[in-house]
């Protein structure tokens, strides 16, 4: 499954529970959104620790890395090894 | 303490004994001792008997010399002896030692105006037979429950919705507007319920029922008129004089009984001092009671042991496991009679089972003063939020934040750029008057995306608080911004939560009453005059009451931080001991028949609590909000048995 497809996939089943993922654009801002609540981005961070085998620094938590999927496929992809 | 029913009929006609006794075996749990019920032309009233004030003379429904008023009454007045007094100095003959008894003579006296007189918690139904009219009253803050509906024109009542539902023609239907309310504000806004044509009389008012008609008037309201004035270190001294003057009163009055009071004492602040100034009453040993946890994040007990020590109580508490929390909630949710998104019931409704089983009916416990004297995070936190929208680009006013919720590691934990989006620091300008609770509200509004389609369709989409906003007072804009946060945790949340699902349902679903010397009409008043920097000093909750506290409670008690009273959630529900009730209410099949959820949504929920990955609280609220609505359908509208309990999924 390509890359954004598989994070869209988690944050459709654990956020929002199979709703309104039609309605939920690449681009679209968690927190603006109401998508992510208060420890969500905590669940976040242990998803792409466990499939990505990706460790997280503090500082690599920030919106600009985790609020959207295209900003999370941008981050994941960046900390993947390269073939 | 007991429990009330009745009904008046618009024709005349003689209600039926039958169908109000059964009526009370419906609300038998509230006063075990006694039942009795009165019927003439035109009326009927209930009573199920807690004996607690004049054990032998105290019998209800009661009536006056002459029988032209009846009386059933759910409750303790408190100042009924100086009442008592009075009357007899008026000429008023007593039959009985009971409080029951001066409220009748009280309202020969006064009329409607008595309730300002009482000092207490109550909800009573008064038969005023020269005047055909039913006289309907609940006490100041709620403690004390009160529903009503109609059934074609007659007015049916009692302390509980269940007994409502015995009588014939009350129809029983889940109100989602209702619903709507508790999925936002954890509570219905009064008069509604979590049933459709159930009303609740709200705190505060009474009712009258004559010639078909039914007026509800307001008695009594929260008022803030805050001393702006600057406070030098006389005028806090004398404030908590006052203060602890009061106190001390409010405890005394409320150990009047015929029967030994206990305590409940969970290691706080609040619970801790209001022992403690019972120790000043009684030289006899006294009693005390709480809950402890299995689980460290929730436990409270070395607290608890030490104020035990320290104020030399006899001590017993029940240990509550997560599966005991599981296999409870179905009872639970037969006696709180509506939806909760927490399982804090529950360890709640054991506490009262270990109190009755040992012998007691009353205790005392510090319910009201987080509300009244400032003691919850949200004032906090709404004072932090302020504070740094005044310079939103600060970078050091946010860490402020990190002060709050240090029980909540997973709130610790977060990075500072979601701290921020999750604590709004900017609100919608519309929604100004509600700043301090919109986070809340709206973290709980989320939950309503589990709603099916069709729900959402016949709700429509209100993000404007419409319920509350209507219900404003015209002065609430005058307060200051701490005062209407007080305001709404207290109009709202403390009777239609605290008090309910965690106070009287609980409780009383044991046969015990709980008794709040913090919810002393004379203290509320007291507080909501004072200034707003002693009770809350820059971030120190309490402030005032803790100087107050000094010396009467441990130190390591006085110091600590406020932590709510919490048990563990969602993940109890599904614990292999639970029962397995909840696979049952949870399968698509059901969610699908029922209608209110959308099965796909519930589905996954169920499977990230399966895999271990819910830990957020929205999560837990949504298992625990589903799960008790699904018991409330099977309970209350596909299997209800007027016969008895039944709860059983």
């Amino acid at each position: 499954m390509p890359l954004n497809e598989e994070l869209r996939q988690f944050v459709t089943d654990n956020f929002l529970f199979g709703r309104n993922s039609a309605g939920l654009a690449d681009h679209d801002s968690f927190l603006d959104k109401g998508i992510i609540d208060s420890t969500g981005v905590l669940e976040l961070v242990a998803f792409l620790e466990q499939r990505y085998g990706i460790h997280m620094q503090d500082h690599d938590l920030l919106p600009e890395n985790l609020d959207s999927i295209d900003n999370l496929a941008r981050f994941v992809g960046s900390k993947l090894p390269r073939n | 303490m007991c429990g009330i029913a009745g009904v008046i009929t618009a024709g005349g006609e003689t209600a039926s004994p039958e169908v109000l006794s059964g009526m009370i075996r419906m609300i038998r749990h509230r006063g075990p001792d006694e039942s009795g019920v009165h019927v003439e032309p035109g009326v009927g009233l209930g009573h199920a008997r807690l004996s607690i004030i004049d054990l032998a003379g105290g019998r209800q429904p009661m009536h006056n010399e002459d029988s032209s008023l009846w009386i059933a009454f759910n409750g303790e007045i408190f100042n009924y002896l100086e009442l008592r007094e009075d009357l007899i100095k008026k000429g008023h003959v007593f039959a009985t030692n009971s409080d029951t008894e001066v409220i009748l003579h009280l309202y020969e006296e006064k009329g409607a105006d008595c309730v300002t007189y009482l000092n207490g918690q109550w909800a009573f139904a008064i038969w005023d037979r020269n005047r055909r009219r039913l006289f309907l009253s609940r006490d100041r803050l709620g403690v004390r429950p009160l529903f009503y509906t109609w059934a074609g024109k007659n007015l049916v009542f009692g302390s509980e919705i269940k007994a409502l539902f015995v009588y014939p023609g009350v129809t029983r239907d889940l109100d989602l507007n209702g619903l709507d309310e508790i999925f936002t504000y954890w509570c219905c806004v009064p008069p509604r319920t979590a049933f459709r044509g159930i009303l609740e009389l709200p705190p505060g008012n009474s009712m009258i029922v004559e010639a078909g008609k039914a007026t509800v008037r307001p008695y009594w309201d929260l008022e803030y008129e805050d001393d702006r004035g600057a406070v030098n270190a006389v005028k806090e001294t004398e404030y908590a004089e006052q203060l602890l003057d009061l106190l001390i009163d409010a405890t005394r009055i409320r150990l009047r009984a015929d029967v030994p009071v206990g305590a409940y004492l969970s290691g706080g602040l609040d619970s801790t001092l209001t022992t403690a100034l019972i120790r000043r009453f009684t030289n006899n040993r006294l009693r005390s009671f709480s809950v402890s946890f299995e689980d460290a994040e929730f436990d409270e007990s070395p607290y608890q042991r030490e104020a035990v020590r320290f104020l030399d109580t006899d001590h017993q508490e029940v240990r509550c496991t997560a599966a005991q929390i599981g296999a409870l909630l179905p009872e639970v949710v037969w006696h709180t009679e509506k939806p909760i998104l927490r399982t804090a019931p529950a360890p709640l409704y054991l506490l009262s089972k270990l109190v009755r089983d040992s012998g007691y009916k009353v205790v005392i416990t510090g319910e009201g003063s987080d509300e009244i004297l400032g003691g919850y995070d949200i004032f906090k936190e709404a004072k932090i939020r302020r504070f740094w929208r005044a310079q939103p680009d600060s970078r050091i006013r946010p860490l402020l934040l990190r002060r709050l919720y240090p029980y909540l590691e997973k709130i610790r934990d977060q990075p500072d750029a979601y701290r921020k989006a999750f604590f709004h620091v900017q609100v919608d300008p519309a929604l100004e008057a509600f700043f301090s609770h919109v986070p809340r509200w709206q973290l709980t509004a989320k939950l309503k995306s589990f709603f099916s389609d069709s729900v959402h369709a016949e709700l429509g989409a209100d993000t404007s608080y419409a319920a509350i906003s209507a219900a404003l007072p015209q002065r609430y804009a005058s307060w200051r911004s701490f005062c209407q946060a007080q305001y709404l945790e207290t109009k709202y949340l403390l009777p239609g939560y605290i008090l309910s699902s965690q106070g009287d349902r609980v409780a009383m679903a044991h046969g015990v009453e709980g008794r709040f010397p913090f919810l002393d009409y004379r203290v509320v008043e007291f507080a909501s005059k004072l200034p707003v920097s002693l009770k809350m000093k820059v971030l120190d909750e309490k402030y005032l009451l803790r100087r107050c506290a000094r010396n009467l409670v441990p130190t390591s008690v006085q110091a600590r931080h406020k932590q709510p009273y919490r048990a563990p959630e969602g993940s109890s529900l599904l614990h292999a001991a639970a029962g397995g009730y909840v696979e049952d209410l949870l399968s698509p099949a059901r969610i699908r028949r029922d209608g209110i959820f959308d099965a796909q949504s519930v589905e996954k929920l169920l499977a990230k609590f399966r895999r271990g990955a819910a830990i957020g609280v929205k999560d837990n609220m949504s298992l625990v909000g589903i799960v008790s609505t699904q018991l409330l359908l099977h309970q209350y509208i596909h299997h209800f048995d007027c016969k008895g309990i039944a709860y059983a999924a």
